[in-house]
């Protein structure tokens, strides 16, 4: 296998490392309209018949849009070992409320329409908006507590524990630097539904979705804003010590690493990463002032640009960081010593290098099956819809 | 029983995955069901048959939301309430999990939307396409789920590495092709077509009884009975399968299954029914069966099937063997590349055995202070628990027979007694549809509590795979899934039996009007219409 020997350990893991982002920001990207058009629907549908317009703009594509999600999980289990058995048993609470709010919702969108009674309706209506908001909001905070250092300790068999008590450890979770990430996280994603319903959608629903979107999306750039200021005075960086070691085997302990100075030193160092949260702006704005000028697919564009930047941008600051720990700096898991073995990592790129192509190919023809825009007569008609 | 976090972890994981496998048997078989009706639309152009398939289809989409929705708690709850498993055995596990988002959960959920919302956007072929292709999505997830479960069972293709203190991947073409996984796969999908055709069956037989539907039901029950016959057969040759594969991989699941304390002379007898006693090591009231026990583990009548007894001797050695690979790894571990080489071929020579020692530190941090008598406990220990699991097989390989004879019963009905079912027939396929879940439900019960003390067979126990979590923690989710489920569970049987007892609401007035029209194909040879039995 010579493509095997050309492709290093230390080139593998930083494959992996952009391919952790890659998804991410798909699910970000496609689920991220799904979360963002739930948490809406309250607000952007006053009867039922602008609901069911609303549900069914998302309709036929949130289900493939949520295997970005579970992909993710199943590819940090499998690249990731170390992060996946650390990170889930950790935001354990957390995880619960996220896999509760993400199984609420195929049930909602499959079986709100199945029955008349407006009561029955209305409960599932507020149980998509849970099943987008809660997530959306919670992924946020996740990333909020990732770069303050999450309270982990590995143990010399690699055991890992974590510091706190029960209610300790969920509501700790909740400090005000993590709040701020979690709603410019909800916010991103609500603005980013807010252009997909514009898009999708007519008259009344697109208008309120516009004038929300607007609001959100200035909410999301002030906070993002706010939220790098508060990361360059306020929150200490890691760093790995010595000599770093990009080949070595997947141990976290044998890698030494301290708490110093600030993640933007990052910038300093390469001061290309810039490209990241400028284009992440540049995207927000742009995307606000399309909702104004209501221009639609331009907008929606505009919108998945600010999500790549934003999600890039944590990303480029913390490298090699992936998880850093509080509580025992040396414990914290990077690039270089949380990676599968060389052999799962190479399988796992060609197998991802045969489908994630083909993937990308019958998504994009789904979506142009179902190009165009929702109207009443399509959710009347057929009885083809939610 | 004293609730730890060993024991809260494990009835999550087994409520929360049986719950999750009450939906994927359904959705492996009636995905399949509803693509073949789709075939013979498009192939014939009948709109009975597209009837049908939009009918089945409904009832498909209701029970496959909940199944999507339970898979997510499964693909994240390793990392959840076992995170040290998660970490020792990530490098090879996590792979088909992965493999299966990417190669077939995708497909499946992508086209499934396309398939409620794409009638009148495709064409009849395209349309038939993606029904096909929602089916082999389902089907390829269970491929690489049993793969991922084929290798906690028989863990091959892996190697331990002292360096990153787990286990990692020597050979994916090993892990990919493990006997235990390939018969597992087909055997659990059988199973699904089985459930399927159960549940076809059964509810066209009510409707049959009503006299309602009629031609939907007698068409659905020609479907269900061939399809299901074969499958039925091929759950049990391939339960043979994975009868004979446990013979060498898995022993002592093997004998527990059997109640078989004392190695017996080749060929060994089956036991058909008694009641196996661990106090006493002796099964009681045993009905045996000369030979087919040998017939079935060893395939020959000269191989002897190791009983209950030897095979604790057998972990007894191995727990020893495992301890000097412990102490070897822990000076690996100190010297790291200073180590001895002697060190290193201790480690070498023993470390298969490891896990065994590894059994120890439910009862000590370090295995080497163990004494006599705490490793004769230990291997005592191995032995899963006998009476829950002879018991168990024996229902499920029951049902498994029942179904052949049910389905053979339709097949014939439907195949050379003009679709005539007798009444009482028809009660009988109402009164099963419960079965085929809880035959899967057993079968699950039998893999994985006979697997115990192991998470992965025989390299990683149990005690020690589990998160460092606190009961609170554990009871807390524990309580929100059994609420939460509980509430999705009436709900989803609520509109499952709304929707059945509706019947066929699309294109019936397309479907009737070409009834009348072609009513003359539908008769028989002797020309008569074919009898429904409420008349």
């Amino acid at each position: 296998m010579i493509l095997y020997e050309l492709l290093s350990y230390d080139v593998l893991r930083v494959i992996w490392w952009l391919l952790l982002g890659v998804l991410l920001i798909g699910f970000a990207l496609t689920d991220g309209f799904d979360m963002g058009v739930g948490a809406l629907l309250p607000f952007v549908g006053k009867t039922d018949v602008e609901r069911r317009l609303t549900i069914n703009t998302v309709g036929p594509v949130w289900e493939g849009n949520q295997v970005w999600f579970i992909l993710g999980g199943g590819a940090i289990f499998a690249a990731w070992p170390p992060l996946y058995a650390v990170s889930f048993s950790g935001f354990y609470l957390a995880m619960f409320t996220v896999l509760a709010a993400l199984i609420l919702r195929p049930v909602a969108f499959k079986y709100r329409s199945k029955r008349e009674d407006p009561r029955w309706r209305s409960s599932w209506d507020w149980a998509l908006f849970v099943g987008g908001a809660v997530p959306a909001l919670i992924f946020g905070v996740a990333v909020g507590n990732v770069l303050q250092g999450v309270p982990f300790e590995l143990t010399p068999e690699l055991f890992s524990r974590y510091e706190g008590s029960f209610y300790g450890k969920f509501f700790g979770l909740l400090n005000p630097f993590a709040l701020l990430t979690g709603i410019v996280s909800l916010a991103m994603l609500v603005t980013h539904g807010a252009a997909w319903l514009s898009l999708k959608t007519e008259g009344p629903v697109a208008d309120r979705a516009r004038r929300y979107g607007t609001v959100t999306g200035v909410v999301t750039i002030a906070g993002y804003l706010l939220a790098g200021l508060w990361l360059a005075v306020g929150i200490k960086g890691y760093a790995i010590v010595g000599d770093v070691v990009t080949d070595g085997p997947s141990n976290p302990l044998y890698s030494e690493v301290a708490r110093t100075g600030s993640w933007l030193a990052a910038y300093a160092a390469r001061p290309w990463i810039a490209i990241a949260p400028l284009l992440g702006l540049l995207g927000m704005v742009l995307a606000v002032l399309g909702l104004r000028s209501g221009k639609e697919l331009s907008t929606l564009l505009w919108s998945k640009l600010g999500i790549f930047g934003a999600i890039s941008s944590v990303g480029l600051t913390m490298f090699p960081f992936i998880l850093p720990s509080s509580i025992s700096p040396t414990s914290s898991l990077t690039v270089w010593d949380s990676s599968s073995s060389h052999l799962t990592l190479f399988i796992m790129l060609v197998v991802t290098a045969i489908f994630m192509p083909l993937i990308l190919l019958y998504t994009a023809w789904v979506y142009k099956v179902l190009w165009g825009k929702v109207t009443e007569e399509d959710i009347t008609g057929s009885g083809h819809s939610y | 029983m004293e609730l730890d976090i060993v024991e809260l972890s494990r009835l999550q994981f087994a409520m929360t995955a049986m719950y999750h496998f009450l939906f994927v048997p359904l959705t492996l078989g009636l995905s399949i069901l509803v693509a073949i009706m789709e075939t013979v639309y498009v192939m014939t152009g009948r709109p009975i048959w597209r009837q049908m398939t939009k009918f089945w289809g409904t009832l498909f989409g209701i029970n496959f939301a909940l199944g999507v929705a339970t898979g997510i708690t499964m693909e994240f709850q390793f990392g959840m309430n076992w995170s040290y498993y998660s970490h020792y055995v990530g490098d090879i596990f996590g792979a088909p999990l992965a493999i299966e988002g990417l190669m077939a959960f995708f497909l499946e959920a992508t086209f499934v939307g396309l398939f409620f919302f794409g009638w009148d956007k495709l064409s009849k072929v395209g349309h038939l396409i993606v029904a096909w292709l929602v089916a082999i999505g389902s089907n390829f997830s269970a491929l690489w789920i049993l793969i991922a479960n084929g290798w906690m069972q028989n863990p091959v293709g892996a190697r331990f590495n002292p360096d990153t203190m787990r286990m990692e991947m020597t050979s994916f073409f090993d892990v990919l092709f493990n006997e235990v996984a390939q018969a597992k796969f087909v055997h659990t999908v059988s199973a699904g077509y089985v459930t399927a055709s159960v549940f076809v069956l059964g509810v066209s037989a009510w409707y049959l009884l009503k006299g309602r539907h009629t031609a939907l039901a007698r068409r659905s029950i020609a479907v269900a009975a061939s399809f299901g016959l074969a499958a039925a057969l091929s759950v049990v040759v391939l339960g043979d399968e994975s009868g004979y594969s446990a013979s060498h991989t898995q022993k002592m699941k093997l004998a527990a299954i059997e109640g078989m304390w004392e190695t017996h002379d080749a060929p060994a007898p089956f036991t058909l029914v008694g009641i196996p006693d661990v106090e006493a090591r002796e099964t009681h009231y045993a009905v045996e069966v000369p030979w087919v026990m040998g017939l079935i583990g060893t395939r020959s009548l000269t191989q002897e099937i190791p009983g209950i007894n030897d095979l604790v001797i057998e972990a007894e050695e191995r727990i020893e063997s495992g301890i000097k690979a412990y102490d070897a790894l822990m000076t690996i571990r100190e010297e790291r590349d200073a180590t001895p080489a002697d060190v290193r071929e201790t480690f070498e020579a023993h470390s298969e055995n490891l896990g065994f020692a590894l059994l120890l530190m439910r009862y000590m941090d370090d295995p080497r202070d163990a004494t006599p008598e705490q490793i004769a406990t230990t291997a005592e220990d191995t032995i899963p628990g006998v009476l829950p699991l002879f018991w168990a097989f024996r229902v499920m390989v029951g049902l498994g027979f029942g179904f052949i004879a049910v389905m053979a019963y339709f097949f014939w009905c439907s195949s050379f007694r003009q679709q005539n079912y007798p009444r009482w027939a028809l009660r009988i396929a109402v009164l099963i549809i419960p079965a085929p879940w809880i035959a899967a439900e057993l079968g699950w019960f039998v893999a994985e509590y006979g697997r115990q003390p192991w998470t992965v067979d025989g390299v990683l126990p149990t005690a020690l795979s589990v998160s460092h979590l606190s009961v609170q923690d554990l009871l807390l989710t524990l309580a929100g899934f059994m609420i939460f489920y509980t509430v999705l569970f009436v709900v989803e049987m609520g509109l499952m039996l709304k929707y059945i007892r509706r019947g066929p609401t699309e294109d019936v007035e397309e479907t009737e009007s070409w009834e009348a029209r072609h009513e003359h194909r539908l008769r028989t040879h002797d020309g008569q219409i074919p009898a429904t039995p409420a008349e």
